[in-house]
């Protein structure tokens, strides 16, 4: 302690004006501060939606905190872990999902993981080259809550917003069918492969499509989809036939689908509907072959160019198919005869006018029916349907002619009776004909020919010794009586001289009668008085 | 310490000009020569840093978990907390880098409400430990509380210059209001601290004035 600062002259503090607040007023900064991050962190937990788990073959472009969910081009989460499961068979992605997007965690939503593609069909996903792949939502209906998914490998080709609807169709193979190939409707597009996928047992294939919103009303219960893939080339009965729908089909493969024009028309089909996939058109479009009647045709003539498949027609008009083509040996006769095994489809083959209550006749009187039509001649034939190929059909057509023969029922299938093909009955006939012709006496003939000719001969030969000189003699006569006869009316001859003189004198005769008649008129005294003198 | 205070004296020094003035009767007084208020000790001092200081802990939450900083590019957007900008850094290489902003923005800020804390409970249980350590502590938290900004100056700089709208651009996210508002608090905690305080325990004041 050196001074007393009170020794010093000190200058007085001043009183000031009172400040008008509270010192405690500082405390509203803390509670304001409080206040802003309660608020901050209620609303963090407000608006944090919920998470869910995606487990995914490979996290190939996933990032944790950095992959984002996408609805639309829309944010709607973001990956936050990325974890292998325990079986390290899967990546199981854990995401953050917004408030908002609660709806989309139903059973039925599906995620994938986009990334440029490049396939037949486009190129999709290119912007990913530069943001990185995100995990895309296809949100289901369903109204149950899911909190774990298992993720697609590939982007589903149909997604759950665009209205249309579903259709399985099943075929026992699959062709050149591949997931996003083109459904067509008359060649238009209006759909797409969904999923072409083998059945569980192998049995088949099972193709789920979509066909999209006004174009699946076409899809009626009597609608036929058949494979339109690639190009399709028939050679058969019918000729050779190349049937494609666009080029584009030719490389991807596709569906197409059409109702029969004559079917009845019905309500459209339920989404889901199972339908066969013909493997062609021609297929698809064929009649519904519900009632199908098993029969076997014999014949006796060779049946190369005959083959499972080939139609059976009646005037044009194909009402069933061959199934088989075999040897029968007849039990009775033992004699070996070529076999054809035929279905024929009963509602072809029967009249297809009335209701279709109609149609369905019992057996009996389908048997009674077809025993009437074989009794007014109805037959089997096996006929060439391609000149080129030589690929034969059987042809059922009406024989009034043809030996009398039934239906057998009593063998099965039953035997329905059968003439010679066109080109057999062409060789019976010529073998008709040249049997005629090796029963021809030939040798016979030749003889009596043989003598005929030599009575000519004989005949000319008298002819030539006996008319010969008799003829000679008259033509040498004639001759001379010629020669004479010209020589008598030759202009020197004597006759022809003596005629000129004669007819001279007769004209001098002439003249001399008309001086002396033209003196006798004028001077008709003179037969009386005579001549007088020629001075007067 | 053998000094005699000002506050032992019964005089009052101004905090602006520093004149030592006799107090004079009444409440609220100011100095004869600049005007500014006089007081023994900073008025209620305790009481408002710790306001400040409880206000800067509650943002210091948000501070770090969210974003400070919204960048949006052709390939994408991100959202950066200060932590993840390190983390990020740490990852990519930049050791040097992630070190200054984790000691600039996390390690320094933190620091400085602990050090302001446990000034403050010393003061208030009138410790009489250590309390040169506790001067340089204060002396410290004032000096280095500013630098912590730095983190906001970058957000605010980029978010004003990087606008290149699809291609790039920078948006400064809830976190560094946060951010910057702790900053400001923990120095208005320091400003409002008196550090004389510290040394009250030993020469106690003569209560002639209210704080």
């Amino acid at each position: 302690m050196v001074n007393d600062p009170r020794d010093y002259d000190l200058p007085e503090a001043v009183t000031a004006p009172k400040r008008g607040w509270s010192p405690q007023l500082v405390w509203l900064i803390p509670l304001v501060a409080v206040l802003a991050g309660g608020w901050l962190a209620v609303k963090a937990i407000l608006e944090r939606g919920p998470t869910a788990t995606i487990s995914f073959k490979t996290a190939e472009g996933l990032e944790a905190g950095k992959t984002k969910i996408k609805y639309k081009e829309v944010d709607i989460g973001e990956v936050k872990v990325i974890a292998l499961s325990e079986d390290r068979s899967q990546v199981i992605v854990t995401a953050q999902f917004a408030k908002e997007a609660q709806s989309f965690l139903v059973e039925g939503t599906a995620f994938w993981v986009v990334r440029p593609q490049i396939g037949a069909g486009g190129i999709s996903g290119l912007g990913t080259l530069f943001s990185g792949a995100y995990i895309g939502v296809d949100p289901g209906s369903s109204s149950e809550a899911r909190r774990e998914f298992t993720g697609l490998e590939t982007a589903p080709v149909v997604t759950m917003d665009q209205p249309g609807r579903q259709f399985v169709l099943r075929s026992p193979d699959l062709g050149s069918l591949a997931a996003g190939a083109p459904v067509y409707y008359r060649r238009a597009k209006v759909g797409q492969v969904i999923t072409a996928d083998l059945n569980p047992d192998g049995s088949g294939v099972t193709v789920k499509v979509f066909v999209a919103a006004p174009f699946d009303k076409y899809v009626t219960t009597e609608t036929r989809f058949w494979q339109a893939s690639g190009i399709d080339i028939t050679f058969d009965a019918s000729g050779i036939q190349v049937d494609t729908q666009s080029l584009g089909s030719i490389i991807l493969g596709g569906i197409a689908f059409q109702t029969r024009p004559d079917a009845l028309v019905m309500p459209p089909a339920e989404a889901n509907s199972v339908f066969t996939l013909f493997p062609n058109r021609a297929q698809a479009m064929k009649l519904p072959d519900t009632k199908t009647t098993l029969y076997t045709l014999l014949f006796d003539e060779s049946l190369r160019g005959l083959e499972p498949g080939a139609p059976v027609d009646f005037r044009g008009v194909v009402v069933g198919e061959v199934t088989g083509v075999g040897l029968y040996i007849d039990p009775e006769t033992k004699q070996l005869r070529m076999r054809a095994d035929v279905n024929v489809h009963a509602n072809r083959l029967e009249m297809r006018a009335g209701s279709p209550s109609q149609v369905a006749l019992l057996p009996a009187e389908r048997k009674s029916r077809l025993d009437l039509l074989v009794s007014r001649g109805l037959r089997a034939q096996i006929k060439t349907g391609n000149l080129l190929t030589g690929q034969l059909f059987v042809a059922l057509d009406f024989f009034p002619e043809a030996a009398p023969a039934t239906v057998n029922w009593t063998t099965d299938p039953p035997e329905f009776p059968t003439v010679p093909g066109g080109l057999q009955q062409l060789q019976a006939m010529l073998h008709r004909v040249a049997s005629k012709l090796e029963k021809l006496p030939l040798d016979k003939i030749g003889t009596d020919l043989h003598q005929t000719l030599q009575s000519f001969d004989k005949l000319a030969k008298r002819l030539d010794a006996e008319l010969a000189p008799e003829a000679r003699l008259t033509l040498e006569e004639a001759r001379r009586t010629l020669g004479t006869a010209e020589r008598t009316f030759r202009s020197d001859a004597p006759l022809q001289t003596d005629t000129r003189e004669t007819l001279r004198e007769l004209t001098r005769t002439a003249q001399s009668l008309r001086v002396l008649a033209d003196y006798l008129e004028r001077h008709p005294e003179s037969l009386i008085r005579g001549k007088k003198d020629n001075k007067q | 310490m053998t000094a005699v205070t000002a506050a032992e004296a019964g005089l009052l020094a101004c905090h602006a000009c520093n004149l030592l003035c006799r107090p004079a009767a009444g409440h609220d007084l100011a100095c004869a020569r600049c005007g500014a208020s006089l007081h023994i000790r900073k008025p209620d001092s305790i009481g408002r840093a710790w306001a400040f200081l409880i206000a800067a802990y509650v943002l210091y939450v948000p501070a770090n978990v969210l974003p400070v900083m919204e960048t949006g590019s052709l390939f994408g957007s991100q959202r950066d907390t200060i932590m993840s900008g390190v983390v990020y850094l740490w990852h990519s290489g930049s050791w040097p880098l992630a070190l200054i902003i984790f000691i600039a923005s996390i390690l320094v800020p933190g620091a400085k409400m602990v050090a302001l804390a446990i000034l403050l409970v010393s003061v208030q249980r009138r410790s009489t430990r250590r309390l040169l350590d506790r001067t340089k502590l204060y002396r410290m938290v004032e000096l280095v509380g500013r630098w912590s900004m730095v983190d906001i100056y970058v957000a605010a700089i980029l978010t004003a210059l990087v606008q290149f709208q699809a291609l790039a651009t920078i948006k400064a996210g809830p976190g560094a209001i946060a951010f910057g508002a702790v900053v400001v608090l923990t120095m208005f905690a320091a400003e409002s601290f008196d550090p004389r305080l510290i040394w009250d325990p030993v020469n106690p004041v003569k209560r002639s004035h209210h704080g």
